[in-house]
């Protein structure tokens, strides 16, 4: 059911150069060729019935509802299925469309529920609306024959109910299955009076392959598909509209609030990046903001085997400034820092980094861009010029080729997934780099042209045969190179491309892939037209992390896929506000805007503003952190909104540095893993008590607007003022719109943004300055941000984690759809009943060498550590590789990972882990204690 | 800091600029930047002392001549 603010055209736009004027009623009206006459009397507001129509899908002309006359032609053409034509007279109104459509609703409402006070759109219901609308009263059919008021209805899934009962069939909800989330798990069964709609096999909705996106609840016209949350809390009394605090495509919502109550997350039918779409976490995994384990007392304790004691902000945020400048005083100006958090908004985050680099005095400051993207900020920069994909989502659409390596989309990043299989569906060809046949390499009317499932840890020796494939064949785009690239380092990084330790033949040794399917890839990603890449942590989590983005970077260059739209190279980053930290300044060596300390004239600005002379040297990243703890030098750390003992790899060495502290604070929603080390604990606020901004993955800053006051009683921002006040740095803002317009004075990219025009923009992507006042969807057109791009040489060198007889597979990690990271909200939320457990991915070859059974208890260990999880023997991963998830605190997957990383930027190297599998008798007691916790976490209780 | 960790984040980083095909003067060059640009001065510190303790055992040529770099940059700074 669509918000009843929505305004619906009837049926979506079209583009075209060419327009065309007709006349509705009357009433001239002109609209690009190809429009429909339903969307073009809405645009002359001349509102025509309509039930199976809705601008978000393709008309479907079944309901017979939006009929019209048109002079000079015979019949009643249905509307939306009939384009304009120039010098059109349509005719909305007379007595027989009348007659005709007041016969259509009779017959509809003759098989509905009578009862209009039950129907839980309370006003809302457009098949009500088009009754009143026809100018229908009773029908005169009765409900003595045969109807489908008594069949069963379906609550299987968790967040909606489908009630066949009240469906009329219109096919809204198929149609949005298919052409905006694009998994076809629905369908009409049946003929005629016959006709239902069927998940899958005729199977109830959570045993179908719907995957819970709501597309279909929001498509549908009656309350047949329904949110529970609206059946349980009524319709709404006002919407807010804010930003989703999950993955980095930041989706647009608007918040239904009733009160101070959410009952129901509404995609922004006209918010960026999704276009009225969503996935399943940010339409319907928001309980966890009121879930009964949030915390909201403040808390300190001195010694981390004491028992905490409750206490209020002013006594809390009093300890933990005095506690860390005991610390500092006797330590050193080194010995404490802060971590952001790519969850909390752009103004938080820049807050904390001012802290650290004002008021502690050191640059001791990191975020958790560290552990995932770090490498697309050294890459991207080093070749380009700056630290941030180079499109916007909607890019894909121009697209003629996608190669997607090392990250699964239809599982981290739906909704732009969903718009991607769009332009698949259209013919766009796909490549898919992935050690898993991950679900987009076949998926229902796309199968990639090209699967390369190469070994983990091998992404360079790859790439570079991509390369060699371009250039020896002579497919490199070298007046491209030339004009926008430095040639010396072109021909520099060419010869070193030529050897032959980078052809097809030598990359086949060393990945797995054969050396004809490379060819045959790099070809078609040369000469098929637009060439994208999109990537995530498959490419950053890796020794070779950086070189890896510095080789896609070199490929794009080479080929001349960069600087329009169709092209680029696209990192997908994890979560909603990790291009914002890093854009914020949250590292070692920078300030905002990805500028490193060493500018003396840039870190004076600063200085300048904040009225404080700036440490010029980096500080620790967040390894490096734990690192010094361990050796006495870091004692204080303040951890907002991260999670670092339960997602940092190598948890026994994480663990260890947090006991060495002595001063760890920790600010989050929940009592989490890390806070079993803190001494200070600020409770948080979610997103849903938010006022500021997020930036995603294609560089657009949006609106975060509160839809309830803080839970705990102050903004996340609020504290980060406090604890810099009381530890003698005073930070006052009145509002978080003076944060971003303090950004906005001192960053240049940043400078034409302001929450003004965020409001009447909706959003911006930056650059956002006076050179691009509006934004800038896609980077580096004419000129590369750092001027001419720059090549770099990029030897394939294999990791140090190597197979071996004691640990013989290589265990590598990723995502699943219903849950976010390591579960904090998503496992407070009713998506648990998709996975409720983390398991452990083999083939069936490694498992029968082991005799491990489908569904049984295995230890998986590593020189790092040992955890347990169940098996679950598959072929989607490849002999010799072993798969998990980590969104369980139960599953300890990061206990088996190690501390390999980058070179460049220490990020971790959590895809490529050498480990045995072998049978466990059950599930050990360390997890038996986490699965225990993870079972409160979903009860709720 | 676990200097066998500097070690072998030093060798990496030098191994990358050595096989960048720059010459071996500039890749000492990259790497010393490289370290100065993204290392704690304790961690710069540490393998400069581990230089001069243990004659930087464990470094690579490149990454030993990086740090020798930082070294007489560091004395140069702190004679004025």
């Amino acid at each position: 059911m669509l918000s009843k603010t929505d305004r619906d055209y009837g049926t979506p736009p079209k583009t075209s150069a060419k327009l065309v004027t007709l006349e509705v009623d009357g009433r001239e009206v002109t609209v690009p060729e190809g429009t429909s006459v339903l969307r073009a009397a809405a645009l002359a507001d001349v509102a025509i019935p309509k039930l199976c129509a809705t601008d978000s899908l393709e008309p479907f002309g079944s309901c017979r509802l939006c009929l019209i006359q048109i002079e000079g032609r015979n019949g009643y053409p249905a509307s939306c299925t009939t384009p304009v034509e120039s010098g059109m007279k349509v005719r909305t109104k007379s007595e027989m469309l009348e007659r005709l459509r007041r016969g259509v609703m009779e017959l509809y409402m003759s098989d509905h529920p009578p009862d209009r006070a039950a129907c839980a759109g309370n006003g809302n219901c457009e098949l009500h609306a088009m009754a009143d609308a026809v100018g229908l009263g009773e029908t005169r059919y009765g409900f003595e024959g045969k109807n489908h008021l008594d069949a069963a209805r379906d609550a299987s899934n968790p967040y909606f109910a489908f009630d066949p009962a009240r469906c009329i069939v219109c096919s809204r909800c198929v149609r949005a299955c298919e052409e905006v989330q694009g998994t076809f798990a629905l369908t009409i069964d049946g003929r005629g009076f016959n006709s239902v709609v069927s998940p899958s096999q005729h199977q109830p909705f959570f045993e179908s392959e719907c995957v819970s996106c709501g597309a279909c609840v929001q498509a549908c016209p009656t309350d047949a598909l329904v949110e529970k949350s609206m059946l349980d809390k009524g319709v709404a009394e006002r919407s807010v509209i804010t930003t989703c605090g999950y993955c980095g495509v930041g989706c647009s919502f608007k918040a239904e609030v009733k009160g101070d109550e959410v009952v129901r997350m509404l995609p922004n039918k006209d918010g960026m990046p999704n276009h009225g779409h969503s996935c399943v976490k940010g339409r319907f995994a928001w309980g966890y903001a009121t879930h009964p384990d949030r915390a909201l007392a403040p808390m300190v304790r001195e010694k981390t085997g004491d028992a905490w004691r409750e206490v209020s902000w002013d006594e809390a945020v009093g300890y933990a400034a005095r506690r860390l400048k005991e610390i500092q005083s006797k330590y050193g100006p080194g010995s404490i820092g802060g971590i952001t958090s790519s969850r909390c908004t752009n103004e938080e985050t820049y807050l904390v980094q001012k802290m650290v680099r004002a008021a502690f005095g050191n640059n001791n400051i990191d975020t958790c861009a560290r552990v995932c993207h770090s490498p697309t900020g050294y890459g991207l920069k080093t070749t380009l010029g700056t630290s941030a994909g180079t499109q916007d989502f909607d890019s894909v659409l121009q697209a003629d080729v996608i190669l997607v390596i090392g990250c699964n989309p239809t599982d981290g990043h739906p909704v732009f997934a969903s718009l991607m299989k769009r332009r698949l569906r259209q013919g766009a060809k796909l490549i898919v780099a992935d050690p898993r046949t991950i679900d987009l390499v076949r998926t229902p009317h796309i199968e990639a042209v090209y699967h390369l499932p190469l070994l983990p840890g091998t992404n360079v020796a790859l790439i570079n045969a991509f390369a060699h494939v371009v250039l020896s064949e002579g497919l490199a785009k070298e007046d491209f190179v030339r004009e926008r690239c430095e040639w010396p380092a072109y021909e520099l990084w060419k010869k070193f491309i030529l050897d032959d330790r980078n052809s097809p033949a030598a990359a086949a040794k060393v990945t797995g892939v054969p050396a004809e399917k490379i060819r045959a890839a790099a070809r078609l990603y040369a000469t098929g037209g637009n060439a994208v890449i999109y990537y995530g942590l498959g490419v950053t989590e890796h020794s070779q992390g950086s070189t890896m983005v510095l080789g896609m970077a070199n490929l794009a260059m080479a080929t001349a896929n960069l600087g329009r739209a169709g092209v680029g190279v696209n990192p997908l980053r994890g979560q909603n506000n990790v291009q914002g930290s890093c854009d914020m300044g949250s590292f070692p060596h920078e300030l905002t805007g990805y500028r490193h300390l060493s500018d003396a004239a840039m870190r004076g600005s600063f200085e300048a503003a904040w009225g404080v002379t700036l440490d010029p040297e980096p500080g620790l990243r967040i390894p490096n952190m734990f690192d010094a703890a361990l050796d006495g030098s870091f004692r204080g750390l303040y951890v907002q909104g991260e999670d670092i003992a339960q997602s940092d790899p190598n948890t026994h060495h994480v663990t260890a540095a947090l006991g060495a502290m002595e001063c760890v604070i920790v600010h989050d929603i929940f009592f989490n893993e890390t806070a079993k080390y803190a001494h200070v604990f600020f409770p948080g606020s979610s997103f849903l008590e938010k006022d500021g901004t997020f930036t995603n993955s294609e560089r657009r800053i949006s609106r975060v607007r509160k839809v309830m006051p803080p839970l705990a009683g102050k903004a996340d921002w609020e504290v980060t003022c406090d604890l810099s006040t009381a530890f003698g740095y005073p930070m006052h803002y009145a509002h978080p719109s003076e944060i971003m317009d303090e950004i906005a004075r001192l960053t240049p990219t940043f400078a034409g943004v302001s929450y003004e025009k965020l409001d009447r923009l909706g959003s911006v992507q930056w650059p956002c300055n006076d050179q691009a006042p509006e934004g800038t969807p896609v980077m580096h057109v004419g000129h590369f941000v750092r001027g001419k791009g720059h090549f770099v040489v990029t030897e394939y060198v294999p990791t140090d984690e190597r197979v071996g007889p004691r640990f013989p597979l290589i265990l590598t990690t990723g995502r699943i759809l219903s849950q976010y990271n390591v579960g904090t909200q998503t496992r407070r939320t009713a998506n648990v009943v998709w996975h409720h457990e983390d398991v452990l991915e083999i083939h069936p070859h490694d498992a029968e060498e082991r005799g491990v059974r489908d569904g049984a208890w295995v230890k998986i260990s590593s020189r790092a550590g040992e955890t347990t999880m169940r098996a679950q023997i598959t072929e989607r991963v490849p002999p010799g590789i072993v798969y998990t998830t980590f969104h369980h605190q139960s599953s300890g997957t990061n206990i088996v990972t190690t501390e390999n990383s980058d070179w460049a930027t220490n990020c971790p190297e959590y895809k490529v882990t050498a480990v045995q599998v072998m049978p466990a008798a059950d599930q050990g007691a360390r997890r038996a204690a986490g699965q225990a916790a993870d079972a409160h976490a979903a009860a709720g209780r | 800091m676990d200097i066998h960790h500097l070690v072998t984040m030093a060798n990496q980083i030098a191994e990358f600029f050595k096989t960048s095909h720059l010459d071996r003067a500039e890749a000492v060059v990259a790497t010393a930047q490289h370290l100065r640009s993204f290392w704690d001065p304790r961690m710069r510190r540490e393998i400069i002392a581990h230089l001069g303790a243990n004659g930087g055992e464990g470094l690579g040529e490149i990454a030993r001549d990086a740090v020798r770099t930082l070294e007489a940059q560091a004395s140069a700074k702190a004679a004025g």
